[in-house]
């Protein structure tokens, strides 16, 4: 029977040759990952279900990366942070990174791939809804809550029900102006916020893998902002050569059957499309950039895991080089390493910190910050009124902060030309 | 499990967020120390702008000045209810403010998976647009066994869809309740 590469990862895990959508089914778990804001809740339930003494199914397979609430005054956050500390200390979790250490990383999504956790054909759950970001890598990731990942802490298993696919294919060359940004919120425009609840978003096509990781992570990451219960692209070379760099793991290729059953097809051609923004305050609320261009803003925020990689800095410093920006910009590098690149990564003969820190940028230290808004002291958090530019992911009321402020999501281009302006602008403007 | 849930009416529209049900800032609490609990419950719901908070006349307090429970036991919504961020502090929370059911159009997975593994409220979904039709203080009777939930103000009957594949596990009361009955982990 024919698969889709998320069927044929699922089949595997669950130790079958074939699963059916709709099928609730037992999976075997590669890699279950968790912060800090819902560690420590899941360490409890954990605890309380398994017994105080009890050990996690595999050490080994248990990441912890702390990255939400990292640089705050906030005491309940620090003590959230000891809680994830002690309970890796407990169990001999040697994939745990210390806030304030030099293990640190940052952003957890982000850090995985860095660290050589995403491999081909591989299941993947974690306590936060962008653990579809790792379906860039051809493997399955998926977000789930506290019970259900102190169940896997306990036994290595959790049940899903496998979900039909949806085929999203984009011919073409990428233009310059183009990002994978442009191209989720393209999609989100068409299919609304629960146009993929349960179901797979799967990406093919010329202009998909012409990307490199980074961006693919962009269009996976944002799978959950459509319902979706997993995003995925086949590996290919570009995924392999990631991926060897990073682990010495062995790893297995799938890919859909050609005559793969799917819910739908969307086919696109890059060249036809043009850079979008989500209005407030709906990740679907889609707009050509030229159509809203004009519109005031008040602040301009590049970072997170969906936009805060290095590829998205690139994008921006090539708007920024030699401008001044006049509103408020926050550059929060996703990770410690995406910051430590920001200094020797160059664009046009500057390094892009410099290009930054003279168009006037503020840049941050490596955590999730203001996406979420998080405690009152977040840096970039948005505040009364407050209409925000951001490369991030969900502009729903209240989501940076102030529930009266205003997000339009955007690529780090166009976030990079609507700082200089102040106003919503079209990258084409600058390039 | 109880077979009848019985109260009153809070009504939202759709695309409620987990921001919206427990906003960020609130996460850092603790879920298992009873005197930072209550703080989910104070703080329930109180993501959503006020105008569109108790439809459909909105402006409506879901959680009373200084307190920590709610009025409304039922929370009838659009579809997506729950999408956005993983978080089970809003299953929690919602449930610490006294909230026993949710009927909505639809749900996010994860909030959906989330209402049942850890058995807080019961995800029910119905065909009907319920938020059109039920208002906000609406005293409401839903019966578990026979998949229908009666308005006792307006005395109209609507239609639930089964809960199906996920029956078991809300009756058995959660994940681990369930995994134990079937034999799939350890007892207790």
């Amino acid at each position: 029977m024919a698969q889709t590469i998320t069927q044929k990862i699922l089949s595997k895990a669950a130790n079958r040759k074939f699963v059916d959508v709709g099928e609730s089914i037992w999976l075997n778990v590669d890699i279950l990952l968790t912060h800090d804001v819902c560690g420590p809740p899941t360490f409890d339930i954990f605890k309380q279900e398994f017994g105080a003494d009890a050990k996690v199914w595999d050490p080994q397979k248990v990441v912890v990366l702390p990255d939400h609430y990292i640089f705050t005054a906030n005491e309940h956050a620090h003590r959230n942070i000891d809680l994830l500390r002690q309970f890796a200390k407990e169990q001999g979790l040697e994939h745990y990174y210390d806030v304030g250490s030099d293990r640190y990383k940052g952003v957890c999504h982000v850090a995985l791939a860095e660290e050589g956790f995403n491999l081909p054909g591989t299941v993947l759950f974690g306590t936060d809804s962008h653990t579809c970001t790792s379906g860039a890598f051809g493997m399955f990731g998926t977000g789930i809550g506290n019970t259900d990942a102190a169940f896997i802490l306990g036994t290595g298993k959790l049940w899903e029900k496998v979900p039909e696919s949806i085929l999203f294919t984009f011919d073409g060359k990428m233009p310059a102006y183009l990002t994978a940004k442009d191209l989720i919120l393209h999609i989100l425009g068409d299919i609304t916020t629960d146009g993929a609840t349960y179901r797979a978003m799967e990406f093919d096509g010329e202009a998909i893998f012409s990307l490199p990781m980074e961006e693919r992570m962009t269009l996976t990451n944002m799978a959950i902002e459509a319902g979706g219960m997993n995003g995925i692209i086949a590996a290919d070379t570009i995924a392999e050569s990631y991926v060897k760099a990073r682990s010495p793991k062995p790893y297995e290729i799938f890919r859909s059957d050609p005559d793969a059953r799917y819910h739908s097809k969307y086919r696109y051609n890059v060249s036809e499309l043009e850079p979008v923004v989500a209005q407030p305050h709906s990740p679907d609320n889609r707009a050509t950039v030229r159509s809203v261009q004009g519109t005031r803003i008040t602040k301009s925020y590049i970072g997170s895991c969906t936009g805060g990689k290095l590829t998205d800095f690139v994008m921006a410093a090539r708007i920024l080089k030699g401008q001044k920006v006049s509103v408020t910009t926050n550059i929060v590098p996703a990770t410690v390493k995406v910051a430590r690149d920001l200094a020797t990564e160059f664009y046009d003969g500057q390094s892009l910190k410099q290009i930054f820190e003279d168009a006037g940028c503020s840049i941050a230290l490596p955590s999730c910050a203001a996406c979420l808004g998080g405690p009152a002291d977040t840096v970039g958090r948005s505040v009364d009124n407050d209409v925000v530019v951001s490369t991030t992911n969900r502009n729903f009321p209240g989501r940076m902060g102030s529930k009266h402020a205003g997000v339009y999501l955007a690529s780090p281009l166009t976030a990079a030309a609507s700082a200089i302006t102040g106003k919503l602008t079209d990258p084409r403007d600058f390039l | 499990m109880e077979t009848i849930i019985q109260g009153k009416a809070y009504v939202l529209g759709k695309n409620i967020d987990t921001d919206q049900i427990i906003p960020a800032e609130h996460l850092v609490y603790s879920l298992s120390d009873p005197e930072e609990v209550v703080l989910y419950g104070k703080y329930a719901l109180s993501g959503v702008p006020p105008e569109q908070g108790g439809l459909p006349e909105g402006n409506v307090l879901f959680i009373d000045e200084g307190s920590c429970h709610s009025n409304y036991t039922i929370i009838i919504a659009g579809p997506n209810f729950g999408c956005g961020s993983s978080r089970e502090h809003a299953p929690f929370a919602l449930k610490v403010a006294g909230v026993k059911a949710i009927v909505a159009e639809s749900y996010a997975r994860i909030f959906y998976r989330n209402c049942v593994d850890g058995g807080f409220a019961i995800p029910y979904e119905t065909a009907e647009q319920l938020n059109q039709v039920i208002k906000t203080g609406d005293e409401l009777k839903i019966d578990v066994e026979s998949n229908t939930i009666e308005n006792l103000t307006s005395k109209i009957t609507y239609k639930l869809n089964p809960l199906g594949d996920v029956f078991k596990i809300v009756e058995a009361g959660g994940i681990f309740a369930y995994a134990r009955q079937e034999n799939l982990m350890p007892q207790a």
